[in-house]
């Protein structure tokens, strides 16, 4: 670690020239985090109409919807959807929301954005790495959305594409032929632009750390997107060769998925030695972490938001949050077995999954217990971005509360495959997740567009948000218990007729919260041509991303090499001055 | 004298017209005949409808699967009979064919159309079927058809005995025959065939029967009428 | 707005807990013998789980009410962060502990335990987008499967041949499985195509059918009646109406009706 308060503040590339290099192929990790946002936001919207179509076909199964006709003729004769291509609608969902949504904003696009900055560098350890692994992103974004456009339209298998439904080519249903080659190219792809994402965050946060940051200084959020990358390394280490290997079994005649003795349709396939489980268990092993991958910035930056508007460290300070978050990831590569407890896998293997599962709830509830004890005797500011960290611990507790249930065998026997699981994971990922992004979008939009976001919107959009995710979600767990099955096109068994009019008020729910964000959508719009200049540090906060301008220059810093000197909450500290200290602020001593 | 020559003429004249319109279209001829079997055909299985309420509570006693439909006299029904070869005036469909979906049955059992004849598939039931044709010449496709969606509109545009079948009602067959003649018969339920506007000439008539397979025969079609008639081994497995 | 929020947070959590505690949408009749061990253990996860929803909800509530928009004199949670740490590990590590235990325990008499030695043995074929059950005819053999036999049309659903096979000339096929009541069942799951599943609410019992393996599934049904088997795993187009019937007949009834499939 040599000392780089010797080197001359230069940046070691020079400055962009030119539209192109300035907005489009940029290398600076400012304007990659901002691309990565756009292409979250743009994913999102797209996301979210998927699930408005899916929704109404629930709740409604024999509505035309005028126009779909166009998009899909084959999907939706007359505008009326057809189970095929309900089942693409939600395939397509889950893997935009799961891929494109939730790994990317919080952690590719603030995490880009705001990890340089907080520990004091000029950019990524490797800027062209970086380009490379958002345009690989990019390009994995079009060749999934173009799987709307091809004959037989999207996959039909989820966004966990289990074999053999997804392993052995059309005939298994509409959308299997060219649709899942397009999903498995895009998955294919999206693994590689985060390898070089998690590859740029690991050594970056190692390396390039400036004087007197040492990792105990680091902030919350950037602990977050640093644990997260390493996560990200093994788990889409993972996924890529497992995407290839179904590839394969698709178009190269192997059999790596696909057992001896099918017959499909009446056509005896000429596979031989494969296993289904064996998808499974490559897909979870990534998949379990990759939840993770989605919740673990969203705690980071709670844990960066929260001491801000409470004016404290949190309860516990550095180590207890880091600590769970290291065990959470940890215990994240021992637990995929939970998705796999009614699979045909040995019975026993149940029970090794569920203990590992069951303890997992420990770091989370010990996080949760420190955000919740952080408020007591606080000074709470009420903020849209505080709110929505307010609402995250809500929500949270919400989600993870169904885990407990879903952790052991002897009740997922019941409840495996049924919409409670469909509650939890929504409660947990599309909702606590996306809370985290908003929270860091009001919180952060300031210093990365430099103007000020409308504090009174962006409070009516949580209010509208956090009352309509439960109205979707909380009666999900209803119908679980009700023993309602998972991806159903439509509800014709007879003991799921009489459970269609709580549908119908899902439907309606999330009709009305979808709007609800809209008013986000008019806030951003507006705050990027109209907004208020927003000062260097409009919420009196600590790290470093508030010791320079807003927007950050080129370097970050102007030229400077910042020293620091303070951990980074030091928030209400005994001795100071003011309610806060700044990290570089050379005088203050911290007394414990 | 002169009259008589004038009416000679005319009648001459009028002859010639009416050799003339008759030439122009030579006497359609029929080629009729009827398909048996020899032999002890497998045993039809009656079909378990119950995961369909609706459809079971059509059928009872429950109907039986098709593979073989013999009829009193050993006769088979749902064979098709059609010109292989030496084929000539045949002339091109526009007439859609009907295919329909009732009582979870497939009606006709076989239905037979010509290239790029049109085709259109109905669900006249109050639940939903899925149509999956398993061509292996022709492009494959596979679509559900809720119940109240409009029919489906498709043709198929190469010569192919295509298999279909329901997933959602595995019992669910049939096949759609697709052929370049527009020369062919179905057996009905007493095994015989009628196969129309045949022009005289010799042809390979084949007959097709999805379990017993093809056979073939020459015919010569002159003045009228010709008869052939099918002989298929039946075995009980 | 704090007391706003708190409001809010104290309506959602009793909203959400309402429905569950008046049994609004719940679960359905058991009808297995393992069935209300399964309930139990639901019950308690339950009671343990709303408690502590309910319980941190308000908490979260009751601190944004008293601290939100409170200025001066910052207080520290008393004791520090070590008590709340330990309580949280040591309220979760006993809930994990107990739930496991006993959860455990029925898992195992559900998965593990060797089913009954006189169980009733079904034959179970899984395909896109229906359920087959065969019986062993009165031979009480059942044929082998031939995968490349397989033919739905002429209602060969197993892949039989009893061409060859004799033992496979009296298996019986039916599309709806009926069993009866109080008497040890033994099903192998088989799928031919996709993963299926074999899920029956009633039975609190489920499990994955996998192509490729056969797996064996066993409970004894405690009530008569007629309920529906559903396929949970997503399997195509048809996923949504892959269903059986189960019936579940007294002894006597159910042996006039072997009696009669064997008959035909």
């Amino acid at each position: 670690m040599h000392d780089m308060s010797a080197e001359p503040a230069v940046h070691h590339l020079s400055p962009p020239q030119g539209f192109i290099r300035k907005h489009v192929f940029s290398l600076d990790h400012k304007v990659i985090g901002l691309q990565y946002y756009g292409l979250a936001l743009a994913a999102v919207f797209i996301g979210m109409v998927l699930s408005w179509l899916m929704r109404l076909h629930l709740g409604w199964a024999s509505l035309a919807i005028p126009g779909l006709q166009h998009l899909s003729p084959n999907g939706a004769p007359g505008g009326v959807i057809t189970p095929e291509y309900y089942l693409s609608l939600m395939t397509m969902h889950g893997t935009i929301m799961v891929f494109f949504v939730l790994t990317n904003a919080p952690f590719a696009g603030f995490g880009n954005y705001f990890l340089p900055i907080q520990v004091g560098a000029e950019d990524m350890a490797f800027p062209r790495f970086n380009m490379m692994s958002f345009w690989v992103t990019f390009v994995a974004f079009l060749v999934l959305i173009a799987a709307f456009f091809v004959h037989d339209g999207p996959p039909i298998s989820g966004w966990t594409s289990y074999a053999t439904l997804s392993s052995v080519g059309g005939i298994s249903g509409p959308g299997e032929a060219m649709g899942q080659n397009l999903w498995a190219v895009s998955i294919a792809l999206f693994c590689v632009g985060q390898l070089l994402g998690s590859l740029n965050f690991i050594a970056t946060t190692l390396d390039l750390r400036t004087k007197g940051m040492t990792l105990g200084r680091m902030p919350l959020s950037t602990w977050a997107w640093f644990i997260t990358a390493c996560i990200g390394l093994l788990a889409f280490a993972d996924l890529l060769p497992a995407t290839i290997l179904l590839i394969l079994d698709r178009t190269a005649g192997t059999s790596f998925f696909n057992p001896a003795g099918m017959v499909v349709s009446d056509t005896l396939l000429p596979h031989s030695g494969g296993s289904p489980l064996l998808w499974q268990h490559l897909f979870w092993f990534f998949g379990h972490p990759e939840v993770y991958i989605a919740i673990i910035p969203g705690f980071g930056i709670v844990s960066h938001i929260l001491p801000a508007f409470t004016r404290k460290p949190l309860l516990g300070g550095m180590r207890v949050m880091i600590g769970c978050l290291i065990a959470a990831g940890f215990l994240s590569y021992m637990v995929w077995g939970h998705h796999m407890f009614v699979s045909g896998m040995n019975p026993f293997s149940a029970v090794l999954f569920s203990v590992p599962t069951l303890i997992i709830t420990i770091p989370f509830t010990v996080a949760t217990l420190m955000f919740l004890g952080s408020i007591y005797g606080a000074n709470l500011r009420f903020t849209s971005a505080s709110l929505f960290c307010l609402g995250f611990v809500s929500v949270f507790i919400s989600g993870g509360i169904s885990g407990f249930f879903l952790a052991q065998p002897s009740i997922d026997t019941y409840l495996h495959a049924t919409y409670f699981v469909v509650a939890h994971f929504h409660f947990v990922m599309a909702v606590a997740a996306i809370f985290g992004i908003f929270a860091a979008t009001y919180f952060w939009m300031p210093k990365m567009i430099g103007r000020m976001m409308n504090d009174t919107l962006g409070k009516l959009h949580f209010w509208l948000t956090f009352i309509g995710v439960y109205c979707i979600f909380m009666p999900m767990h209803y119908l679980g218990i009700a023993g309602n099955v998972r991806r159903y096109a439509s509800f014709t068994d007879d003991y799921l007729v009489p459970l269609i009019p709580v549908h119908k008020f899902i439907t309606i729910a999330a009709l009305l919260t979808g709007a609800a964000q809209f008013i986000f959508l008019y806030n951003l719009i507006h705050t990027r041509w109209w907004g208020p200049l927003a000062p260097e540090n409009p919420w009196e906060a600590t790290s470093l991303e508030w010791s320079t301008t807003s927007p950050p220059p080129f370097d970050n810093f102007g030229g400077r090499h910042l020293i620091v000197h303070q951990g980074p909450y030091e928030y209400n500290a005994e001795g100071a001055a003011q309610d806060y200290v700044m990290q570089t602020d050379p005088d203050f001593v911290a007394r414990s | 004298m002169r009259t008589k020559f004038f009416i000679l003429l005319a009648v001459f004249g009028l002859a010639s017209s009416a050799m003339l319109v008759t030439a122009a279209r030579p006497a359609g001829g029929t080629i009729t005949g009827k398909v048996t079997f020899t032999g002890t055909p497998p045993k039809m299985k009656p079909i378990d409808m119950s995961k369909e309420p609706y459809c079971q509570k059509l059928h009872n006693p429950p109907i039986k699967t098709q593979d073989v439909e013999a009829g009193p006299g050993d006769t088979l029904e749902d064979a098709v009979v059609f010109i292989s070869a030496g084929d000539q005036g045949s002339s091109s469909a526009s007439t859609p064919v009907r295919y329909d979906q009732k009582g979870c049955q497939y009606i006709p059992h076989v239905a037979v159309m010509m290239v790029d004849q049109p085709l259109q598939i109905y669900n006249d039931d109050p639940n939903a079927h899925n149509i999956h044709p398993l061509p292996k010449v022709n492009a494959e496709w596979n679509k559900s058809q809720p119940p109240g969606a409009p029919p489906i509109d498709t043709k198929w545009d190469k010569p192919e005995f295509i298999s279909v079948k329901c997933n959602i009602h595995p019992w669910m067959h049939g096949y759609f025959v697709v052929l370049k003649t527009s020369h062919y018969g179905v057996t009905g339920a007493d095994g015989t065939f009628t196969i129309k506007d045949v022009p005289p000439g010799k042809y390979t008539l084949t007959a097709w029967q999805e379990h017993m397979g093809t056979q073939t025969q020459e015919v010569t079609v002159s003045g009228g009428a010709a008869t052939a008639n099918f002989t298929f081994k039946a075995m009980p497995y | 707005m704090g007391k706003f929020f708190a409001i809010l947070l104290i309506i959602i959590t009793l909203v959400s807990v309402y429905p569950i505690v008046t049994h609004m949408w719940w679960m359905p009749e058991v009808v297995s013998a393992h069935g209300p061990a399964v309930d139990h253990q639901l019950d308690e996860t339950m009671i343990g789980s709303g408690v502590l929803f309910i319980t941190s909800q308000f908490v979260l509530a009751g601190f944004i009410w008293a601290f939100g928009n409170h200025k001066g004199k910052i207080k520290n949670w008393p004791g520090g962060h070590r008590p709340v740490v330990a309580f949280g590990i040591i309220l979760v590590g006993l809930e994990i502990l107990s739930l496991s235990f006993v959860g455990s325990k029925v898992w195992a008499s559900m998965y593990i335990t060797k089913p009954d030695l006189n169980a009733l043995h079904v034959d179970v074929q899984a395909e896109q987008f229906a359920f087959f059950f065969r019986y062993a005819g009165p031979d009480g053999v059942f044929g082998s499967i031939h995968p490349d036999k397989i033919n739905d049309g002429s209602g060969n659903y197993f892949g039989l041949d009893p061409e060859n096979d004799v033992a496979a000339r009296d298996d019986i096929v039916v599309g709806t499985l009926t069993i009866p009541v109080d008497t040890p069942i033994l099903l192998t799951l088989h799928s031919k195509d996709m993963i299926h599943n074999f899920y029956v609410p009633e039975l609190r019992i489920q499990q994955d059918i996998v192509p490729g393996i056969d797996i064996p599934l066993h409970f004894t049904a405690t009530k008569t009646g007629k309920w529906e088997i559903v396929c949970t795993q997503l399997c195509g187009l048809g996923h949504y109406s892959m269903k059986a019937y189960l019936q579940v007949m007294s002894k006597p009834e159910y042996d006039d009706w072997l009696k009669q499939q064997s008959g035909d």
